[in-house]
């Protein structure tokens, strides 16, 4: 059987199978991101404080994080974390590898939208006695979404696409179905370009909803 | 408790050659990716500002779905769907390194052209007009004002990309190439040391990776100076 | 207690600031200020820019962290406090607690952008004060009106001019109902004929007998406010008294020279 026939033939069968997959792929991709926007704001204000060594300590972790690879980071979290103690679940490991790594990148989009507000903010809302995290939660931070929701989109895309590599801490999830799809019948190009289709129904909507925030943004200012 | 400090004076004189051995061919993928991330980069960049439609159509129908797909995906994709797809074609020569280069290089030619696209369209026709009033020529104008401008948009994000492309790599262990991270699984799961050898590998991967965005950042500095 | 140990507030001094001193790096911003403010009192400080004014506008409300001495206000130690050991800073929500009572009105207004007028009068009485809403937008809404902007409190600060933009600030500041009003420069960013705007509220508030520091470079107008007029150079106080004398017949070179200087702008 050639390419087309087969895809004819048994492309609705691989189809569904791998939808089967979808739910826990963007279970993984929405823990990983609520993770990264707390966390990563939490770093953010490490960032942020009058202690040096804090200081110091935030950036090692934002450089860190970015400097290695996610799939190491997921592997020291699933195969590395039993040696200390803690053995986590796939799904667990899953959204703390994905979310650990998104929190450094995010600590950088929440600084950079912080610090795109005036000086001025800050001391307006000081000088009026409040404290500075309130100052960040009423003054500083709801000015700063605007400049933040494009970057947070993109971030939130990049993450889903890492999704796809959280079978390899067993996962099961589109990527996962399609390779045990795959040793079972041995269709690889059928079955990979269907999930592939799969992620850019999901990616290709989100990065146009990434581009018209930017646009908005930029009308704003 | 582990102890990670005498682990690593046990075993590091076997484990740290052998992976500094496999670093080499992960830094080997890296660097031809990347000249073929540039390549189609460029292409594409100049496809999509054509002034033929169906050019730019097709320009922005690539960089959607190259961009759109996990990489791991991609690489999937390029590495198992050709052989499949024209199977009377002879692919012995398509080993996992060529489909991991391919793979990678189709991604980051979509982001590069994108990168390319915005230092071209930064340049204003002015300058080039400005330039050759002032008698240079095309090839003087190019050298002098406008690559200068379009390096100082078009560096950062390249480089910025370079260092995702250096992690990107590790996915190449997914689809069998024998680079660091397949390596050091091998390692970690033939002398049950997950936590050390990973953690090692974390660091291979820091101090390949640190460097550059040290020089990325150098460049945004530098570049911002003038600006 | 002798002068300048502040601890208790003699006499009517709502503000007291003693041997104030502030450096960035090498440089002395201010070397050695002594100042009481009556209250009630209406003090204008004048200067050449560069001469330490804003900065110790800015030590008062504790927006810059002095290098020595110690400020007072009603006999309360600001932005530190006194331990066995000495003086140790506060906290960001005592000094949150202290900010309260000091109104501070910038140069550049820094109204919040996102938040409509009545939104920047009543945001900080209700998570500051803990006004209920209902509270914060009836006194939000008087001070809008007393500075004569009751018709705009629905917009938002980019569609206000500049001279409605610091009448809001100054009733953002009203609405905490401060003990000290602080005015940096408050009119100079503004276009001349949007001065007289604000201005009008600054004299009604001096009327109405509220105690103000202001920094300015309006010497008519710090004429006819002020009880006092200091007037500041590198970072010291060189000359102070009553307005007529000091603007009209000031006793330094120096001073006469800026006043000559400042006129003829």
């Amino acid at each position: 059987m050639g390419f087309w026939q087969i895809l004819e033939v048994r492309g609705w069968y691989f189809l569904t199978t791998l939808l089967g997959g979808l739910p826990a792929t963007v279970l993984v991709a929405l823990g990983a991101i609520a993770f990264a926007l707390v966390f990563g704001l939490v770093i953010a204000l490490l960032r942020m404080s009058s202690w040096r060594l804090v200081r110091v300590l935030a950036i090692v972790y934002v450089e860190f994080f970015r400097g290695t690879p996610a799939l190491v980071q997921l592997f020291v979290i699933y195969f590395g974390f039993p040696d200390v103690g803690f053995q986590p679940s796939p799904f667990q490991a899953a959204i703390i590898g994905l979310g650990l790594n998104g929190s450094a990148y995010l600590s950088e989009i929440y600084r950079a939208g912080i610090e795109s507000i005036h000086r001025g903010q800050m001391e307006a809302a000081l000088s009026l006695g409040m404290t500075p995290l309130r100052a960040m939660r009423y003054i500083v931070l709801p000015q700063a979404i605007r400049t933040m929701l494009p970057p947070i989109t993109n971030l939130s895309i990049i993450l889903l696409k890492d999704t796809a590599i959280v079978f390899a801490v067993g996962v099961v999830e589109v990527m996962a179905l399609a390779r045990n799809l795959v040793t079972e019948t041995l269709q690889s190009a059928a079955i990979y370009l269907i999930a592939g289709v799969i992620y850019l129904c999901i990616t290709i909507p989100m990065s146009r909803l990434a581009a018209r925030l930017e646009r908005q943004r930029q009308a704003w200012q | 408790m582990l102890e990670l400090p005498a682990i690593y004076a046990e075993n590091i004189h076997r484990w740290l050659p052998e992976l500094l051995y496999y670093s080499i061919t992960t830094l080997k993928i890296a660097a031809v990716s990347f000249l073929l991330s540039v390549a189609i980069g460029m292409v594409f960049a100049l496809l999509r500002i054509s002034k033929v439609r169906l050019l730019r159509a097709f320009a922005v129908g690539y960089i959607e779905v190259a961009r759109g797909l996990p990489i791991v995906v991609l690489l999937y994709i390029v590495y198992f769907v050709p052989p499949q797809l024209f199977p009377e074609l002879d692919w012995r020569w398509f080993d996992d390194f060529t489909g991991a280069v391919v793979g990678l290089g189709l991604h980051g030619g979509a982001i590069l052209a994108e990168v390319f696209r915005s230092g071209i369209e930064a340049l204003h026709k002015g300058q080039r007009e400005a330039a050759v009033s002032l008698g240079m020529t095309p090839a003087q104008s190019m050298a002098y004002i406008l690559m200068p401008q379009a390096a100082r948009i078009v560096l950062p994000p390249a480089g910025n990309y370079a260092i995702g492309l250096l992690k990107d790599t590790s996915l190449c262990s997914l689809i069998g190439v024998n680079e660091l991270m397949n390596d050091a699984k091998s390692i970690a799961f033939a002398d049950y040391q997950p936590m050390a050898v990973f953690v090692l590998v974390a660091a291979i991967y820091f101090a390949m990776s640190y460097p550059l965005s040290l020089a990325v950042r150098y460049m945004e500095g530098r570049l911002n100076v003038s600006r | 207690m002798g002068r300048g140990t502040g601890g208790t507030a003699d006499g009517d001094a709502l503000l007291r600031i003693v041997d104030l001193r502030k450096s960035f790096g090498e440089f002395e911003v201010l070397s050695g200020i002594t100042l009481d403010v009556r209250r009630g009192e209406k003090v204008s400080i004048i200067g050449p820019s560069g001469s330490g004014k804003t900065t110790l506008l800015r030590c008062i409300n504790y927006l810059e962290k002095p290098s020595s001495g110690h400020i007072y206000i009603d006999g309360m130690l600001i932005g530190e406090k006194q331990t066995n050991g000495g003086y140790v800073h506060l906290s960001d929500r005592e000094l949150a607690k202290e900010r309260q009572e000091i109104g501070f009105v910038f140069q550049r207004f820094n109204l919040f952008p996102h938040l409509t007028a009545l939104g920047n009068v009543t945001i900080a009485p209700q998570k500051v004060l803990g006004l209920t809403r209902e509270e914060a937008e009836r006194r939000g809404r008087d001070m809008l009106e007393k500075v004569g902007l009751g018709h705009k409190i629905s917009e938002y600060p980019e569609r206000l001019s500049g001279g409605q933009q610091q009448r809001v600030a100054i009733a953002r500041v009203l609405a905490m109902q401060p003990k000290l009003m602080l005015f940096d420069e408050a009119t100079s960013a503004l276009d001349p004929e949007l001065i007289g705007e604000v201005l009008r509220v600054m004299r009604q508030l001096a009327e109405e007998g509220s105690t103000m520091v202001i920094v300015t470079h309006e010497i008519q107008f710090a004429g006819e406010v002020s009880d006092r007029v200091i007037f500041m150079d590198q970072g010291q106080i060189v000359e102070q008294g009553p307005p007529q004398d000091v603007l009209f017949n000031p006793s330094l070179p120096r001073t006469r020279e800026f006043l000559k200087h400042i006129q003829q702008r």
